[in-house]
């Protein structure tokens, strides 16, 4: 017996749900003009908050790259010893801010220089003694210490001098970051706006529907039976809203990274591969559409379920 | 119990006036009462609370076991299905037929549809518009509105039937038809009625129990049959 009630009840919540399906397309139908407005509304901000996601990925993905080819060299002086190249080795990997350490000898300098340039390698061939200098390179794991740990491998004895990209990268570095975050703001920004919009519209459609609303409470339906189809009808606009920003994402992008060759700038800013990246944009606009609308249009019937 | 019972209710709204004063009173199973008084008398306020529309501010008023004050915004829908109510302006849809307005009120409760129809149809019936399925509210007369009202209040078979002046709206003659609808609903179905009016014609006519709300105040109960118009109004 209380199984058979179970199986009524669930019964009639499927059919409610799905009955709410069919009303929330019906009302965006009847009053197509007014979801016509929510759905513009929502097209443009997403289409902002598409390029603002484009923008801090790419701003992201550049600080990444540079900070992974971000190394200090550090040359030793002349007379140091295997011993003592153990010794700082062994040293420097012990610091915190220190990812890797690798010896790089005078000879590999030499063979590299000498590789690199037809001068170079008359010069150093022509002296006896290779006048370069052992080295260590590290991998630094944050960038902004980059200078404090520059400071630290100076101190160690044995070490020489210590060479970094010094100021420019961590200008650069710092630029993007501002910007990065000037993004979020943005973007946070734009989907509250978005949300405003939203439920502003889909106030309008409900205030006209505000005796359905009075006669379905009277009738004793429950207030999630009241809320399910604007619920529904925010999705939908969401749904709708976010085609356009979609294709603007794909179409856009594909077609930006092929004319740019997938760099901005210089070599230095690599652009994004677009796929799957614009996928992944994708899913994340449609999302933000889908819940901004329900949030919207919930907001806005909530105020018509007080009594 | 009673089906309805108020005991020692006062309702005072915000702004400071006493609509309803200490009242009690309560009311059989299958009664069929008819509240009178002035405008402004507190019966609105009276029928509101029946339905929680309005929450008594002191007392309590229970309606077929439920605590009306004590009812959380989300659990009216449970009151709301045990009462059938009718309002003096029909709050129809316009942009539905007669059929899918009494159907309304079944779909919005989650019943399937092939239980809804034949309930549809034999509420319409009862109240004498099977022919009229088709029709929207606005190609209906007053009369015609007002039954399709009292169909999508009964469709659910309510035990209680709230009327809010339904024949204000009436000529003598509609209104005359109405009161034999609502009528026939309380001897065939058993449905409590409280009705509130101002028409003191049928308010003599019917003879039935009269409840006499004055500034708020419970004035006169008058049992099936006793009350007279000129004896206090």
């Amino acid at each position: 017996m209380i199984m058979r009630k179970e199986v009524i009840r669930q019964m009639r919540a499927c059919r409610i749900f799905f009955r709410s399906i069919r009303d929330a397309f019906k009302s965006v139908v009847r009053n197509f003009s007014l979801s016509f407005a929510s759905i513009m509304c929502t097209t443009i901000t997403l289409i902002l908050v598409a390029v603002a996601i484009v923008a801090a990925a790419n701003v992201q993905n550049a600080t990444k790259l540079i900070e992974d080819e971000l190394t200090i060299v550090t040359y030793l002086k002349k007379d140091v010893t295997e011993e003592q190249i153990e010794n700082i080795k062994t040293e420097l990997k012990s610091y915190k801010y220190i990812d890797e350490v690798e010896f790089k000898s005078k000879d590999e300098w030499k063979l590299e220089m000498s590789n690199y340039d037809d001068s170079f390698k008359t010069v150093l061939d022509y002296l006896d003694e290779n006048p370069l200098k052992d080295s260590f390179v590290l991998k630094v794991n944050d960038v902004k210490k980059l200078s404090e740990t520059s400071e630290y491998v100076k101190a160690v004895t044995g070490v020489d001098t210590v060479k970094y990209g010094e100021g420019m990268v961590e200008q650069v570095i710092s630029v993007f970051d501002v910007v990065q975050k000037i993004v979020v703001v943005v973007v946070i920004a734009l989907i509250l706006v978005t949300g405003f919009l939203i439920s502003n519209t889909i106030k309008l459609t409900i205030f006209s529907r505000r005796s359905e609303i009075e006669i379905m409470r009277l009738v004793g339906a429950s207030n999630i039976t009241i809320k399910l189809p604007f619920l529904f009808e925010g999705l939908i606009i969401g749904l709708i809203g976010s085609v356009i920003p979609i294709c603007i994402t794909i179409y856009g992008y594909v077609i930006l990274y092929s004319r740019l060759h997938g760099k901005l700038f210089s070599n230095m800013i690599m652009l994004i591969k677009p796929y799957p990246f614009v996928f992944n944009v994708s899913l994340i606009v449609v999302a933000i559409g889908a819940l901004v609308g329900m949030y919207g249009s919930i907001k806005a019937v909530r105020k018509y379920l007080k009594v | 119990m009673k089906f309805i019972e108020l005991k020692n209710v006062n309702k005072t709204y915000k702004n400071g006036i006493t609509a309803v004063a200490d009242m009690t009173v309560s009311v059989a199973k299958g009664e069929f009462v008819f509240v009178i008084g002035l405008t402004a008398s507190g019966k609105s306020t009276f029928i509101k609370m029946l339905y929680r529309e309005e929450k008594p501010t002191s007392g309590t008023v229970f309606v077929g076991g439920l605590n009306v004050g004590k009812l959380r915004n989300r659990k009216v829908y449970k009151l709301r299905r045990k009462v059938g109510i009718v309002f003096q302006d029909f709050k129809l849809l316009p942009r539905l037929t007669v059929y899918e307005n009494v159907a309304f009120a079944l779909e919005c409760i989650g019943m399937k549809g092939s239980e809804i129809r034949p309930k549809v149809l034999n509420a319409l019936e009862r109240v004498g518009l099977k022919e009229k399925v088709r029709s929207f509210p606005g190609e209906l007369s007053g009369g015609e509105q007002q039954r399709v009202c009292i169909a999508r209040a009964i469709v659910n078979e309510p035990k209680l039937l709230i009327c809010d002046e339904p024949t204000g709206n009436l000529d003598p003659e509609t209104s005359e038809e109405i009161m034999k609808v609502i009528e026939n609903i309380n001897k065939e179905l058993g449905t409590t009625i409280i009705m509130a009016t101002h028409d003191k014609d049928i308010v003599n006519r019917m003879k039935k129990r009269v409840l006499v709300i004055n500034h708020g105040v419970l004035v006169g109960d008058y049992a099936k049959g006793s009350y007279k118009t000129n004896e206090s109004m």
